[in-house]
Parts: structure tokens; C-alpha cells; sequence
């Protein structure tokens, strides 16, 4: 299906053009301008979610034009039923970035937003490209403001945080480039990712493909144990570029699995499948484990989020529509809630500019808005029942259940974990006893910083109760993904892999709606 | 010898710049200082009309003078880089030999000499001719990079790169005279036809190649014959820096590619081991030192020995490529590479050149301390220079990579690209240290001793060009890739 309207270019373009556009602006207007294109931004976006065809799973809104000649590269975009959930989530957090730093940012504002927009351009592109190499671009594309965002307007520490950040996922990412190429001249001389989705590489080739891929993505989701990088970035990152990081970035890997490892290289994936599924429980539980430790709140999130991200590397090497849908799901999820709970905490950070637990206890009282969305938030990540994450986690785990109960129970300690760290960390931060000279800095929020966090509740909710909205929309191309892999007795034991008929029922039953 | 008038227009583009030159010598006593910039505009000009005239001598190859020299597509790509090159040294000299107080009016004399023989280099197609070209470049290169003469370390780079680039002009010397008995001719389609029928094992072939190989890698400035580069580098005056890092090692990349594709692509078996070997070890060495440097001249000289060996990696490719196209992707890769590398490279000596520091030049990484707050589209623009030699895109330097290891790839040299990839990934250490100096380092509070950045309009200029070329090309290759795929050698 093709829209004559350039839907996507405008998406990409449109912050990118916003971030020149700023150079040239009063220095007392900039704030308002970059919430402008954000808020443009996610009006045009929108319109997608309502335009998307549910019944196919190809890619939709299509654009193509020859970019360069030889070899053949493309400037091709487009979205199906994976990408589309990830694009307008990035569109919805952007603005609330960009709202976020409104106060908090007070040096080189200019540069600062110019930096988001670049981010947002970027990122949008690299969920909507359809040509390996017009991927990487926008893949490495991202570093650089990046580095910068950590680097310049970050804690005491950037520095450090920002040049780690930096290798990692440099070095990480080159070896993606030499497989591009590689795939290049075995899958037929051709870029064209749906293309090269449909091809056959040897099986000894896709082992090797495999690895170069799994260290791209697996630094940027962060699998165990190439997560050390995370903690030190969240720490240090402006609340803007934790939220970025988090909810998007970290997104980009899971992404990267879903569209490349698993379509183009389905032997490799299969056979890959138990150590994938090994370090996804162990950063589960690892990451959980962790994050009951820390009395930093940034360092706590951070490390539930690499936990979070085991579900989603767990849910994708499944193989099954549970699996793979809620593992999607899960990268939407964790966009939403852990975005809003770095939010909380840049909030909280901006009163008592302190971000440990100790410091910040007992704000029920003081600020009785601000406490019930933290509570909100937290109980979203611990996955309780009615929110979003509950909808992730348990497609996850019951694709999970197909697979093996064993790893089932492992996965599901993480979920029992994310109850302790959580809860532990509401009882002391909502209702501990404030200490009496943090007490006049507490504040409750004014109305943009509502403004900020209550768009991410309603969408808490409404995934939580709702999500068939989105799983309908998932639904026809996350089976295009299953159908790439090969039969299922030559990889796993039999019986191990459901029938398409029983999986449709799981996920039927998935997407009734629980009080 | 047959010599007809039309080999005349041919060689025009050189004619002109070397009437050029010996007008900006003849006229620099007569004129009074004030009217010395005068010079500078008169380089300017000419440069503007080789490039004309070469750009109109695109289209077709033509032998002149019995062979010795070739004006083919491969020899107007390179002449038409070097002579861009060589406009914005002068652009940037202008600037900053008043900052210098260098007034010598044959600075742009040299210039264009050295220009010549570049240009010489690339287009030559006999061996002894592109040893006169090496040598009109190299000599007037050395008295460029000894023009500070009250600083020991100017003098000490124009000792060190004359001693050195006499020592390798033997070598290469030596060689040429051993192939020349081997075969009994300097020109190359005739060493090509007499090395046809030869094994690959003949001893003297095989000495020649080697020579010849060294000979070349000292002016390539690559692992191991790079020790003259940091210093000299370093010591130079910036612009002769800018000018040697980019046009001098184009000019020999262009001259060396001719000799070993056109002359010795029937050893191309033994050659590409050769050259595979000092690829990998440049890589490694270059990226490795570059990343303890504490001055940013050194850093960049090691910065463009490594750069060398990202552009062997094209070579070694096309050498080992089978197929009938095989080894013209590499050679394109080495072209467009270069084409690139110049406008990056170019551009950060231009910023580099324009730091001064109490009537010195501020090339100390310190000194760009906090540069972004005092001065922000400086700063930005070495931002895009540094991302774009540490090869991420949307920048020129990723395409110049992309082509090159794309050519690896293609011949079968993974491990090659693999390798290359780790060490572009290494490199994005000390590129990102710059911005990270800029950036994110508080500037220390002012005074008279602090660096300071000139500018001026030709200093813009040079600039504008660099960035408007890193980023247009970045983003929108195709010109270049086609001109490159078109100028290309083929190596039979």
C-alpha cells in the first residue's frame, strides 16, 4: 500500500530542519519553538495510528528514491506493525523532553535543543528505514548528540559517562557495518532490508552475521554483560537525555533483533536461542538483584531497566506470537514507564538537587500530586495488573511457558524482584519521614510539570486496560517475522513450538481486556 | 621523441601554474609589501584556470610527448584535487603568514612549484618523469616547512623531511634503475608488456618492487617509514602542514597507484602482500600513537599516516580482487577516499592554523579548552571535521570508508574491514577527545596569554568550502563516486 503523502520524510525532516531553524531564533524563545516541533512532530505522527492498515503485514507508507547510484542505495522508509508502536511512542516523548528541560537546562539552551531535535530526526529514522546502509547512517547518526547531551549538560561525572557511552556503542556498531556488507554480496547485492529479510544466507555465514549484529544490539539494549555502560550514562545524563536513553535508545537494540537477526538470519537466531535466552534471564534477575541495592534513584532505574530489557531479548527469541507481540509490547512499555519515572526523578532532583533515596524521603505530604504518579509509575514497572507493563511481561512469559517452564520461573523471579526494589523504594521515598531541611524545596508540580507526566499515565492506562489496539496492529507482521523461521524440529525439541492455530487462540485470549 | 603542438594544450594546466610561479618569484622584489598580496590573488587565478582547462580535458585519454606523460580521466581527477588543494593553501596562507609575520612573497611560489610537481606525479607515465615530478614537490616542500627560520623546530622539520625525502628519493631511484634493467624501459605500458610473460619469482622484479614499494611508502608516509611525518608535521608552518598532509600524500597516492596498477599489475599477487602487510600495520600504529598525543599537529599527522592506511586497504583490495571489475572498485575507493580526506583534513588544520596563542600557534589540545563557549561555529566545525575523520556519518568521512571496506569486502578481505573497523572505532578516542576539550571542558578565565582565533574573509572561505564539502558529500555522494568510477584505473 502506497500513501502519496511523504508521511515519514516529513517526521524525519521536520526536527531536523527545527534544529537549524533554532540557530536563528531568540535566545527567549527557543524553548517554545522546540516545543512547537515536537508537539508538530507528534500531531503529524498521529494521523499514522489511524491510517495503518492492521490486516497487512508489510510495510506501509512507503517512500523510495535512488540515493546512491553504486552501489544501489536507497533512500527508502516505511513502517509496519513493529516500527509503527516505536515511532509514535518517540513522537509522544519528545515534547515531554523538551517540557522537562524547560527550567533544568539553563546553559546553551540553544544547543541543547537543537541537540534534542537532531535526536528525534535520528531516531525516528533509524525505526523507519528501510535500507541497511540509510539505517546505519541514522544509527550512527545518534551517537554524536548523543555523546554531547551526556557530555555537556550531564553530572559531575559526564565525561567519563559520556566517552563510555561513546566506545560502546561505537564499537559495537562497526562490526554491524561489516555485516551490511557482507550481506550486501551473499543476499544478493541489495540494501533493501525487506528484500534482504526474504533471502537465503548460508547457514555458516549467518553464525558469523549473527555475532556482528549481537554486538550492535546487544550493547544498545543492554544484554548482560555489555550493560555497564547504562548505569554510568543514566546517572550522568540530563533528565532529557536519561528519558531518550531509556525509553528510546535502548529500544534501537530489541528493534535491531526484531528486523535484522530474526528475519535475516533464522537459522543463526534459532540456534543462538539458548544463550540468548540464558543472558536474558540472567540480566533479569542480575539487573533486579541490582537495582535492590542502589541508593541512587537514577542507578535504581537503571538497573531495573536493563532487568526490563531481559523480557524483551526473552520474549523475542521465543519465536512465537506471545513471545515476539509482547515483546514489542515491552519496548513500548518500558518507553512509557521508565520514561516517566526518570522524569520523576529529574523532578524531584530539580527541588532537592539530590537524587538519593535518603535525601528524598517522605514526600507524600509535601507533594501529594507528585507522589501518587511516582506510585503510579513504580507500580506500572513492577508490572502490576491494569497497567501497561502487566500486559508485556505476562505475553512475554507465556510465550516464554511454551518454550520452557524453567525459564519461565527464572524470568519470572525478575517480576517478583521489580515488587521488592519498587515497592521498597516507594515506602521510603512516598512515605518515609521528610528530613526537615529538604522540607521547604518540596514543592508540589506546577501545571507544565503535570503537563509533563500525564500524558505517559494516561498511556499507562490506557495499554494497561486496552492493548488490543496496539496488538491488533502488531499482529500481521510479527507473523511475517514467524514465518521466516524454519520448521520447528530441526531446532527445538518437538512439540516445544505451539501450532499457528493455538497460538492465535493465546493471543485472542491475550487481548481481552482484564479489570 | 615525436612532439606535436596540441601535446602543448595537455600540459597547459602545468604550464600555467608553472609560469605562475616564476612570475610570483620575478615579481615579489619588484613589488612593495603592501602590494604583496597581489601574489596570493595571482596564484588564485591561475589555479582557477587549470582547473578550467582540466576540467574541459575530462573526457578523453591522451598520450603527449611520446608517451611520457598521460592526460587521461585518472590524471584530471587528481590534477584537479591538487590544484582545489592548492587554492585554499593559498587561501589560508594569506591569513596566516600575516599572522606569522612570514613575509615572503615565494611562499606562493613554492606553492605552486611544489603544484607542478604534483601534478607532474599524476599525470606522468614514465618512471623517471614521475621522479622529477616527486622531486620539483619534495623540494620545494622541504624550504616550505624551514620558512618559520627563527624557530628550531621549523628548521629542525625542514632538516629532518630533507634528509629523510633524499634518503627515499634514492630508494626509489634505485628501484626505478632495477626495474628499467629488468625490463629495459621507465615507461609504464612498456614495463607492463615485459613483465607479461615474467614468473613472479624473478629475483630482480622482485628487488624492483620492494624499492620501489619503500620508496613510495616513505612518501605515502606509511608504517614504518612514517617517522619523518609527526616532526615535520609538527614543526611546518600550519597552511605547509595543511598543504602536505593532504596534497603532497594525494599527489603521491595518485603518482603510486599509476606506477603499480599501469606498470606493475602483472605482480599485482606480489605487491598486495607487500602492501597488505604496511596496511595493517599502519593501521594499527597510527591510531595507536595518535591516542597519546598531546599536541594537536602531531595528533593529526598521526591522524593521516593512519588515514594512509584506511586508503592501502583499496589497494590491497583491488591487488587481491578477482574478477574483471574486481580491482577497479578499489582503485575508485582510493580516489574517493582522498577526494574526501581532503576536505576534512583540510579543514582542521584551517581551524588549527586559525588558534593562535600570544602570537603562536595554540596546537596544543589544551588550548582548544573550552572553546565552544568563547567561539561556537569554530568549535562546531571542528566538531564536523573531527566526526567526519573518525568516519560516522552523515558525514564525507563515513562514505570514504564505506567505499573501502565495501571493496574489502567484495575481495574477500573481511577480516581486513573487520580489523580497519576496530581501529576507526579506536580513532574515534582522540577525534572525540578534541570535542570533548571544546565541549565539555569549562574555558579557563581569560587573559592576554590565552588562545585567541583569528579570522578573516579567506579564512571563511577555505572553511566554508571544507564543511559545505564534509557535509554535502556525507549526505549526497553520487558526484563524486561517479567521477571517481569514471577516472579509474583498470588493472589488467
Amino acid at each position: 500500500m502506497t500513501h502519496s503523502f511523504p508521511w515519514l520524510t516529513l517526521l524525519i525532516v521536520l526536527p531536523l530542519a527545527g534544529a537549524v531553524a533554532l540557530c536563528f531564533v531568540k535566545e527567549n524563545s527557543i524553548r517554545l519553538i522546540t516545543l512547537g516541533i515536537t508537539a508538530a512532530d507528534l500531531l503529524l505522527s498521529l494521523p499514522l495510528w489511524w491510517l495503518f492498515d492492521s490486516s497487512s503485514g508489510g510495510m506501509q507508507f512507503n517512500e523510495t528514491a535512488v540515493w546512491i547510484a553504486t552501489p544501489p542505495i536507497h533512500y527508502r522508509v516505511g513502517l509496519d506493525g513493529i516500527s509503527l508502536p516505536l515511532v509514535l511512542m518517540t513522537t509522544i516523548l519528545m515534547p515531554l523532553c523538551v517540557l522537562i528541560s524547560w527550567r533544568s537546562i539553563d546553559r546553551r539552551i540553544r544547543s541543547f535543543m537543537a541537540m534534542l531535535l537532531v535526536m528525534e530526526g535520528a531516531m525516528i529514522g533509524v525505526f523507519a528505514a528501510l535500507d541497511f546502509v540509510l539505517f546505519y547512517v541514522f544509527w550512527e547518526a545518534m551517537l554524536i548528540p548523543m555523546y554531547l547531551l551526556i557530555g555537556v549538560w550531564g553530572g559531575p561525572n559526564r565525561i567519563y559517562a559520556a566517552v563510555k557511552f561513546f566506545l560502546y556503542t561505537l564499537a559495537g556498531s562497526v562490526l554491524l557495518l561489516v555485516a551490511i556488507l557482507v550481506l550486501y554480496f551473499q543476499g544478493g547485492h541489495t540494501f533493501d532490508i525487506v528484500q534482504l529479510s526474504q533471502s537465503t544466507v548460508p547457514e555458516s555465514l549467518q553464525f558469523w552475521l549473527f555475532l556482528a549484529f549481537f554486538a550492535a544490539f546487544a550493547v544498545k539494549v543492554p544484554m548482560f554483560p555489555f550493560h555497564t555502560w547504562l548505569p554510568d550514562a543514566h546517572v550522568e545524563a540530563p533528565t532529557a537525555g536519561s528519558v531518550i536513553l531509556a525509553s528510546v535508545l535502548l529500544k534501537m537494540g530489541g528493534y535491531g533483533f526484531v528486523r535484522f537477526s530474526l528475519p535475516m538470519l533464522p537459522d543463526a537466531s534459532i540456534a543462538f536461542t539458548p544463550l540468548m535466552v540464558t543472558l536474558s534471564i540472567v540480566a533479569i534477575v542480575y539487573g533486579a538483584y541490582m537495582a535492590l541495592a542502589q541508593a541512587d534513584l537514577k542507578k535504581l532505574i537503571a538497573y531495573s531497566s536493563v532487568s526490563h530489557m531481559g523480557f524483551v531479548t526473552l520474549g523475542l527469541f521465543m519465536f512465537n506470537i506471545q513471545g515476539i507481540e509482547g515483546a514489542v509490547m515491552q519496548m513500548v512499555n518500558h518507553g512509557i514507564t521508565t520514561g516517566g519515572l526518570f522524569l520523576c526523578v529529574g523532578l524531584i532532583y530539580e527541588r532537592t538537587h539530590s537524587r538519593q533515596i535518603a535525601d528524598n524521603a517522605g514526600l507524600t505530604k509535601p507533594m501529594p500530586r507528585y507522589a501518587t504518579l511516582l506510585v503510579i509509575f513504580a507500580l506500572s514497572s513492577l508490572g502490576l495488573p491494569g497497567t501497561n507493563s502487566f500486559v508485556g511481561e505476562f505475553m512475554v512469559l507465556a510465550g516464554t511457558f511454551l518454550w520452557s517452564k524453567l525459564a519461565t520461573a527464572l524470568a519470572s523471579l525478575g517480576i517478583i524482584l521489580a515488587a521488592a526494589y519498587m515497592l521498597w523504594m516507594i515506602q521510603r521515598v512516598a512515605f518515609g519521614v521528610p528530613s526537615a531541611h529538604m522540607l521547604p524545596k518540596l514543592r508540589d508540580l506546577d501545571r507544565r510539570e503535570m503537563a509533563t507526566l500525564v500524558p505517559l499515565v494516561v498511556l499507562v492506562f490506557w495499554i494497561g486496560i486496552f492493548p488490543n489496539p496496539m496488538l491488533t496492529r502488531m499482529h500481521a507482521s510479527v507473523k511475517q517475522v514467524i514465518a521466516r523461521m524454519p520448521a520447528p524440529a530441526t531446532a527445538m525439541s518437538p512439540g516445544a513450538r505451539p501450532s499457528p492455530a493455538s497460538t492465535d487462540e493465546a493471543s485472542a485470549a491475550m487481548e481481552t481486556p482484564r479489570p | 621523441m615525436t612532439f606535436s603542438p596540441g601535446d602543448l594544450f595537455l600540459i597547459l594546466p602545468e604550464l600555467l601554474v608553472i609560469t605562475a610561479a616564476c612570475l610570483v618569484l620575478a615579481l615579489d622584489p619588484v613589488l612593495s609589501s603592501s602590494k604583496k598580496d597581489g601574489l596570493a590573488w595571482l596564484s588564485l587565478g591561475t589555479l582557477a584556470v587549470s582547473m578550467g582547462v582540466i576540467a574541459s580535458q575530462m573526457g578523453h585519454a591522451a598520450p603527449a610527448f611520446g608517451g611520457i606523460v598521460i592526460i587521461d580521466a585518472y590524471a584530471c581527477f587528481w590534477r584537479l584535487l591538487l590544484c582545489f588543494v592548492a587554492g585554499l593553501t593559498v587561501l589560508l596562507s594569506h591569513t596566516y603568514l600575516r599572522e606569522e609575520r612570514l613575509y615572503f612573497g615565494e611562499y606562493y611560489g613554492f606553492v605552486l612549484l611544489a603544484l607542478s610537481g604534483m601534478m607532474v606525479m599524476v599525470s606522468a607515465a614514465d618512471l623517471l618523469t614521475i621522479y622529477l615530478g616527486t622531486e620539483l614537490m619534495s623540494l620545494s616542500l622541504y624550504v616550505m616547512a624551514g620558512l618559520k627560520r627563527s624557530e628550531p623546530r621549523s628548521l629542525e622539520a625542514s632538516a629532518k623531511y630533507f634528509v629523510l625525502g633524499a634518503f627515499s628519493s634514492g630508494i626509489l631511484l634505485y628501484g626505478i634503475s632495477l626495474l628499467y634493467g629488468a625490463t629495459g624501459s621507465t615507461r609504464l605500458p612498456a614495463i607492463a608488456a615485459a613483465i607479461a610473460g615474467r614468473s613472479l619469482d624473478d629475483p630482480l622484479l622482485l628487488a624492483a618492487t620492494i624499492l620501489l614499494a619503500v620508496g613510495f611508502g616513505f612518501k605515502l608516509a606509511v608504517v614504518p617509514f612514517h617517522m619523518w611525518t609527526p616532526d615535520v608535521y609538527q614543526g611546518a608552518p600550519t597552511s605547509v602542514t595543511a598543504f602536505m598532509a593532504v596534497a603532497s600524500k594525494a599527489a603521491s597516492f595518485g603518482a603510486f597507484l599509476r606506477v603499480f596498477v599501469e606498470g606493475l599489475g602483472g605482480l599485482k599477487a606480489n605487491w598486495s602482500a607487500i602492501f597488505l602487510l604496511l596496511c595493517v600495520a599502519t593501521l594499527v600504529l597510527g591510531n595507536i600513537v595518535a591516542l597519546v598525543q598531546t599536541n594537536i599537529k602531531r595528533m593529526l599527522a598521526y591522524s593521516s599516516i593512519a588515514h594512509a592506511g584506511y586508503a592501502l586497504i583499496g589497494v590491497v583490495a583491488a591487488g587481491m580482487a578477482g574478477g574483471p571489475a574486481g580491482g577497479a572498485n578499489g582503485i575508485a575507493a582510493v580516489m574517493l577516499y582522498f577526494a574526501l580526506y581532503a576536505f576534512m583534513t583540510f579543514g582542521a588544520f584551517t581551524i588549527v592554523a586559525m588558534l593562535r596563542k600570544g602570537g603562536l600557534d595554540g596546537d596544543e589540545i589544551e588550548d582548544f579548552t573550552g572553546l565552544a563557549t568563547r567561539h561556537p561555529l569554530a568549535a562546531l566545525l571542528m566538531l564536523v571535521f573531527m566526526v567526519s575523520l573518525a568516519g560516522i556519518p552523515p558525514t564525507a568521512g563515513f562514505i570514504g570508508k564505506f567505499y573501502v571496506f565495501m571493496s574489502a569486502v567484495e575481495a574477500g578481505l573481511t577480516w581486513l574491514a573487520v580489523l580497519a573497523l576496530v581501529f576507526a572505532a579506536i580513532s574515534a578516542y582522540y577525534y572525540l577527545r578534541i570535542v570533548m576539550v571544546m565541549y565539555m571542558r569549562e574555558p579557563v578565565a581569560l587573559t592576554a596569554a590565552s588562545p585567541r582565533l583569528v579570522m578573516s574573509p579567506a579564512l571563511s572561505i577555505v572553511l566554508a568550502c571544507a564543511v559545505a564539502g564534509v557535509l554535502f558529500f556525507g549526505v549526497y555522494p553520487n558526484p563524486l563516486v561517479n567521477l571517481a568510477g569514471q577516472a579509474v584505473l583498470t588493472l589488467k
